[in-house]
């Protein structure tokens, strides 16, 4: 590890911030140019060409803005629930690879910034801390609304984590590792190939449950559209930010977007090849090829989250809750078994025993489903039967 | 004991990061576990919990076991202490219990236990690797005698990858307490349901108006 390795890390790691701080700053552009012409409307389209410096006068804007807290905050707690939320956001893609490996000076630079063991994990834990700025920010501002939209926030993220967190461990079990790198090289292999054009195998196509939940849940944990209830401004005024201004608030707007943009190259990561495809041309031209299949893949979903916006109307707390625990958690609990299942199957040698085995286990969870509204329907004993109640209506008085 | 980890600690190279990094994570763990204990809000209490949580992930990546790091902020710091919060921030910090249902020699009883509970966690875990014969670094993994259990080495642990090794471990020797623990929660959650669960009657459901003269049916009884 000499100066030169240090250097090269450095620069990595910069490019990183720099893709991800400038991503962000245009995602909030097109965010409104593309919400106004859905609304058919104009959106910004004064400042620089098309309206492109609008969020740099925003963010400057913001960051000379009178910073007024409120008398009756926790004062330690309020100043720091912005910096976890803008800090969690700003790591959390250290694991995503975003570019090809070349050469430089004789040494292989790879465009992640760090690819350990565990990493896609590090993705649920960063998401899972990140929870701590929304709902801190929601306690410590001392007043209903934003301590309504805090609770309503940790309330969701932790509902929604646990079908992601299956969701990401059927692709494991899958991939056969955690690794961002290798999950990204096993899906260049080709599928097939339709004369010259080569299908890549990726795992879209075999997980296709698995990435409509992560799709689903990860539009919730970024707490957007249709599932942005924390902050629902209909009813909570904003929601957890409702006492913050200024820099402060800034962050916190800054931590969400970076989110989208985070979740997105995750889906690009774990589904859609990450930054691989058709290499061609010369050397340059193929150490920039990756970067460039990179930011396409997340640019499209951006755009589906934008669509997202412009589209759905904001979903009802219960029905949050019941798609939540209702439909993703079973379902991902059943693609997390029936991935293992073939996996299993696909690696074992003795192939009959597996498929007797399952068929047992099948046998047996028939047999629960079925016995079950038996057992729950048995009327308790301790409590006379009623006689039947007479229908009974809101009136106002009996 | 304490003599032989201080000889140890010196024999690491004086710059090594890894001693600079335990010094202060070390504090660091130990300040937020204190304060968590002091603190009067309960709020503040539970994020120096989840400060305490955050250094001891961060000791377990300097020990090289980075799935058990990743873990422990995934599964304490980012859930449970969320529902902790969760349950503080509905019930209102400002309700605070009285602090008068103390059982009688409760104070003296909880110390003498703790001293129990922290030596016999020293002498099933930690005691049998600070013998003279427990050497590791350059001889890990050979018994040089004398008694003391020799270190296996990160290398040894980590060969063919620090998460697969755990769950080798896991799901070969280890399957039954693993299993037995996830019964434990699930009966836990089990028990939480039945205390927590309230019978709806078809009346609190429906909407009405109190009549003194008509009182409803629970309150004739």
């Amino acid at each position: 590890m000499d100066l030169v390795d240090v250097a090269i890390t450095f620069a990595v790691a910069l490019g990183a911030f720099a893709l991800w701080l400038v991503g962000t700053a245009l995602l909030i552009w097109g965010e409104r140019r593309v919400i106004a012409l859905m609304q058919t409307r104009v959106g910004p389209n004064r400042l620089g060409p098309f309206g492109l410096l609008q969020t740099v006068a925003d963010g400057a804007k913001l960051f000379f803005k009178e910073d007024i807290a409120p008398r009756n905050i926790d004062r330690f707690v309020y100043l720091g629930a912005p910096f976890v939320s803008a800090t969690v956001a700003l790591v959390t893609f250290a694991v995503i690879p975003y570019g090809g490996t070349f050469q430089v000076s004789g040494r292989e630079v790879t465009l992640q910034v760090w690819d350990p063991n565990i990493g896609m994990l590090w993705i649920l834990a960063m998401s899972s801390l990140g929870v701590y700025g929304i709902f801190l920010a929601g306690w410590s501002s001392g007043s209903k609304y934003p301590l309504l939209g805090g609770v309503r926030s940790s309330a969701q993220l932790i509902s929604y984590e646990l079908a992601m967190g299956l969701s990401l461990a059927a692709v494991f079990i899958y991939a056969g590792t955690l690794q961002a790198s290798q999950i990204v090289a096993n899906q260049q292999i080709p599928l097939f190939e339709l004369g010259p054009i080569a299908v890549p195998a990726w795992h879209v196509v075999p997980m296709l449950p698995a990435f409509v939940i992560f799709f689903l849940t990860s539009v919730a944990e970024t707490q957007r559209p249709p599932f942005d209830l924390p902050e629902a401004e209909g009813e909570l005024v904003a929601g957890f930010h409702t006492e913050y201004s200024g820099a402060k608030f800034a962050m916190f707007f800054l931590a969400e977007f970076m989110n989208v943009i985070t979740f997105s190259a995750v889906m690009v990561t774990l589904f859609f090849g990450g930054p691989s495809g058709p290499l061609f041309g010369p050397g340059w031209l193929q150490a920039l090829l990756p970067t460039v299949y990179f930011i396409a893949k997340v640019g499209i979903f951006l755009f589906v989250f934008i669509w997202l916006r412009g589209t759905l109307p904001r979903m009802r707390y219960d029905r949050l809750m019941d798609l939540g625990w209702k439909v993703l958690l079973p379902l991902g609990l059943f693609w997390v078994l029936a991935t293992g299942f073939a996996v299993v199957l696909r690696t074992s040698t003795d192939q009959g025993t597996v498929l007797r085995i399952a068929g047992v286990g099948a046998g047996v969870a028939l047999l629960l489903y079925l016995a079950a509204p038996l057992l729950a329907r048995r009327p308790r004993r301790d409590t006379q039967p009623e006689p039947e109640p007479e229908p009974k209506f809101p009136t106002p008085s009996r | 004991m304490s003599a032989a980890v201080l000889a140890q600690i010196a024999a690491e190279p004086p710059g090594s990061a890894e001693f600079w990094v335990f010094l202060l994570i070390g504090a660091l763990s130990l300040g937020s576990a204190l304060a968590m204990v002091l603190m009067r809000n309960a709020v503040h209490a539970a994020l120096m919990l989840v400060l305490n949580f955050f250094t001891i992930a961060v000791l377990y990546a300097v020990l090289e076991a980075q799935f058990l790091a990743v873990v422990q902020i995934i599964v304490y710091a980012g859930a449970i202490m969320v529902l902790f919060l969760f349950v503080i921030m509905l019930l209102g910090v400002d309700r605070t219990e009285p602090v008068t249902r103390k059982l009688p020699g409760q104070g003296p009883l909880a110390v003498l236990f703790g001293i129990l509970l922290f030596g016999a966690l020293s002498a099933s875990v930690v005691a049998p690797f600070i013998g003279p014969g427990s050497v590791c670094g350059a001889a890990a993994g050979v018994d040089a005698g004398g008694g003391g259990l020799p270190c296996a080495g990160l290398a040894a642990a980590n060969e063919g990858g620090n998460v697969e090794g755990i769950g080798a471990l896991l799901f070969t020797d280890f399957v039954w307490p693993f299993e037995v623990t996830s019964v434990l929660l699930v009966i836990a959650a089990l028990g939480a349901i039945v205390l927590g669960r309230q019978d709806e009657k078809a009346e609190d459901l429906v909407d009405v108006v109190r009549d003194p003269a008509n009182p409803p049916d629970e309150e004739r009884r």
